[in-house]
């Protein structure tokens, strides 16, 4: 008997996206239920409807500005009546929230499920910079009474504050492996902004160079300021429906093909096995174990880049190009642009477009199955595509096919 | 914040049963890890089995100190105001097991000079306070 590869029961029936920008000064939960009720909006549905919520990270402290919302402020704001939610940080990356929503969907838990992330970085940072974590400046407290725990015991008390020293480790590796260089690394960054230029949404419009990438100040080698996606305020939303209660609403809904979850190195910033990969790479292997489709056959990849050397390593894992190989790949920057080979991060990913977190990356890539890309539409109608969220021991991937 | 004026800011860890001998190893000039008494397996961060054969029976032992750098980052961004940035991030592989691994800092050499592959053995931080933090440095 062939394995059911269940997740083939759902689809992607709708999509709203709040305002999106810097330091809006709006209420986080405002954000977050503009981008919902949109996306239920957007699949023809209405609320009495929604019966699933699935959402990253949920409620909880932290890094200000990390959630603006968690699954019971939505339920309660909208007044749903759920027969199915859940919530938190514990997952498979951002989309793994998705992946929990089409498999409650496909088990029949759920018929309807509103999946949604939202952040208000931008205003939570105020005119202060980007925050280290756990110091004062970040809400940690008093620096003196702070006691980092779990996995941050093994980072902070050595002065690496922020997720962009972790992956600067991955990524120097990477380098010192492979002959990695910052100009290859840089075509990730030049490619998002040169399409970020065609979308009104995004923080980072103005072109960008070459030679403004490397003049920028360095945050952490390798990584640069431009290797670092922009804190912004907004929230995406997607709603998840089986298929058979699909039939019949507003749009012809995207099918989800497959689904990568897997991590089966140990679960760890710093204790990874290859630090030149990250948990990433199972989750990308895990998505090809479960479907025919091939690598050759993606039209549009979207692929998380909350540092520029996420995407590197997610195109490797996904097999794009092998192993090692990411940065000559990348070269020049030609086969991501949108007409070439495998255009990516089509809307200015969240390097240029805003550190929507992980489902930013999932909006865009049913946009373009949908065709209304706009000015960055992906030309010759792409059929297949691919949403990656996730860097360090976070991964968590989706393969999307189509209307139909 | 209690931090010498020679020494840069630094979070304290929550200090427990539990990790208590990696963080105050240091007070005895000794980089500590648990290792598991019947496989001998080293095993960080602790927990109470071995993660190789399930074993209870594991208890703090001594390395030697030495090893290699795997990967390290020069920090520039000034997450806390401090004079001697950049500063060394590094991974440090340690000569006992292959994975037995350690984020850390290199110090008491120029930030530039640190490459993948650097010999280090370890140095302790102590702020005057319960707290020995595990740096290294060039073997010279």
């Amino acid at each position: 008997m062939t394995r059911e590869i269940l997740e083939r029961k759902a689809c992607i029936s709708g999509i709203g996206q709040s305002q999106i920008g810097r330091r809006l000064g709006r209420d986080p939960l405002d954000l977050t239920l503009d981008a919902c009720l949109a996306a239920i909006e957007d699949a023809g549905l209405t609320r009495d409807r929604i019966d699933g919520i699935a959402t990253y990270p949920g409620a909880l402290g932290g890094a200000p500005g990390f959630t603006g919302a968690g699954v019971t402020e939505v339920q309660d704001a909208l007044r749903l009546e759920l027969s199915w939610y859940t919530g938190g940080l514990e997952q498979p990356g951002q989309l793994g929230s998705v992946v929990n929503a089409c498999l409650a969907v496909a088990s029949g838990v759920a018929s309807h499920v509103l999946c949604f992330r939202s952040v208000w970085e931008a205003t939570a940072q105020g005119k202060g910079k980007r925050a280290g974590i756990g110091l004062p400046s970040a809400g940690g407290g008093d620096g003196g009474g702070f006691r980092p725990s779990g996995s941050m015991e093994w980072s902070l008390p050595f002065r690496a504050y922020s997720a962009a020293n972790w992956i600067a480790l991955c990524a120097q590796r990477h380098f010192h492996e492979f002959g990695t260089t910052r100009e290859q690394l840089a075509s990730v960054a030049l490619n998002a902004r040169r399409n970020a230029a065609l979308n009104p949404q995004a923080i980072y419009r103005d072109p960008m160079s070459l030679d403004d990438y490397l003049a920028a100040r360095m945050i952490s080698t390798p990584l640069g300021l431009f290797d670092c996606d922009v804190p912004c305020d907004g929230a995406t939303a997607v709603v998840v429906s089986r298929r058979d209660e699909a039939a019949g609403l507003r749009r012809r809904p995207i099918g989800v093909e497959a689904v990568g979850t897997a991590i089966r190195g140990r679960p760890s910033w710093d204790q990874w096995d290859d630090m030149t990969t990250m948990a990433l790479r199972d989750a990308a292997a895990m998505l090809w174990e479960r479907t025919d489709l091939r690598p050759s056959d993606v039209d549009v990849a979207e692929l998380y880049d909350g540092f520029s050397f996420i995407t590197l390593a997610w195109l490797e894992a996904l097999g794009f190009c092998a192993k090692g190989e990411g940065g000559a790949w990348l070269e020049g920057g030609q086969r991501i642009a949108l007409d070439g080979e495998l255009p990516l991060n089509t809307n200015g990913g969240q390097l240029s477009g805003g550190r929507l977190h992980g489902y930013g990356f999932l909006h865009e890539a049913c946009l373009q199955l949908w065709g209304e890309g706009g000015a960055r539409q992906v030309p010759g109608d792409p059929q297949v595509a691919v949403a990656a969220a996730g860097g360090g021991p976070l991964g968590g991937c989706l393969l999307l096919t189509g209307p139909r | 914040m209690g931090d010498a004026p020679d020494k840069p800011f630094r979070l304290r860890p929550r200090v427990t049963a539990a990790n208590e001998h990696f963080w105050r190893g240091g007070r005895e000039g000794e980089l500590r890890f648990l290792r598991c008494g019947p496989c001998g397996c080293w095993i960080h961060p602790p927990s109470p089995r071995c993660p190789a054969c399930l074993s209870k029976d594991v208890a703090p032992a001594a390395v030697s100190g030495l090893g290699t750098v795997y990967s390290f980052t020069l920090n520039h961004q000034p997450w806390v105001p401090s004079p001697d940035h950049p500063y060394v991030i590094a991974l440090v592989a340690l000569d006992e097991q292959d994975g037995l691994r350690l984020m850390t800092n290199v110090v008491n050499c120029p930030a530039e000079s640190v490459s993948i592959g650097l010999r280090v053995r370890v140095v302790f931080e102590n702020h005057d306070d319960d707290v020995w933090f595990p740096l290294f440095e060039p073997v010279s």
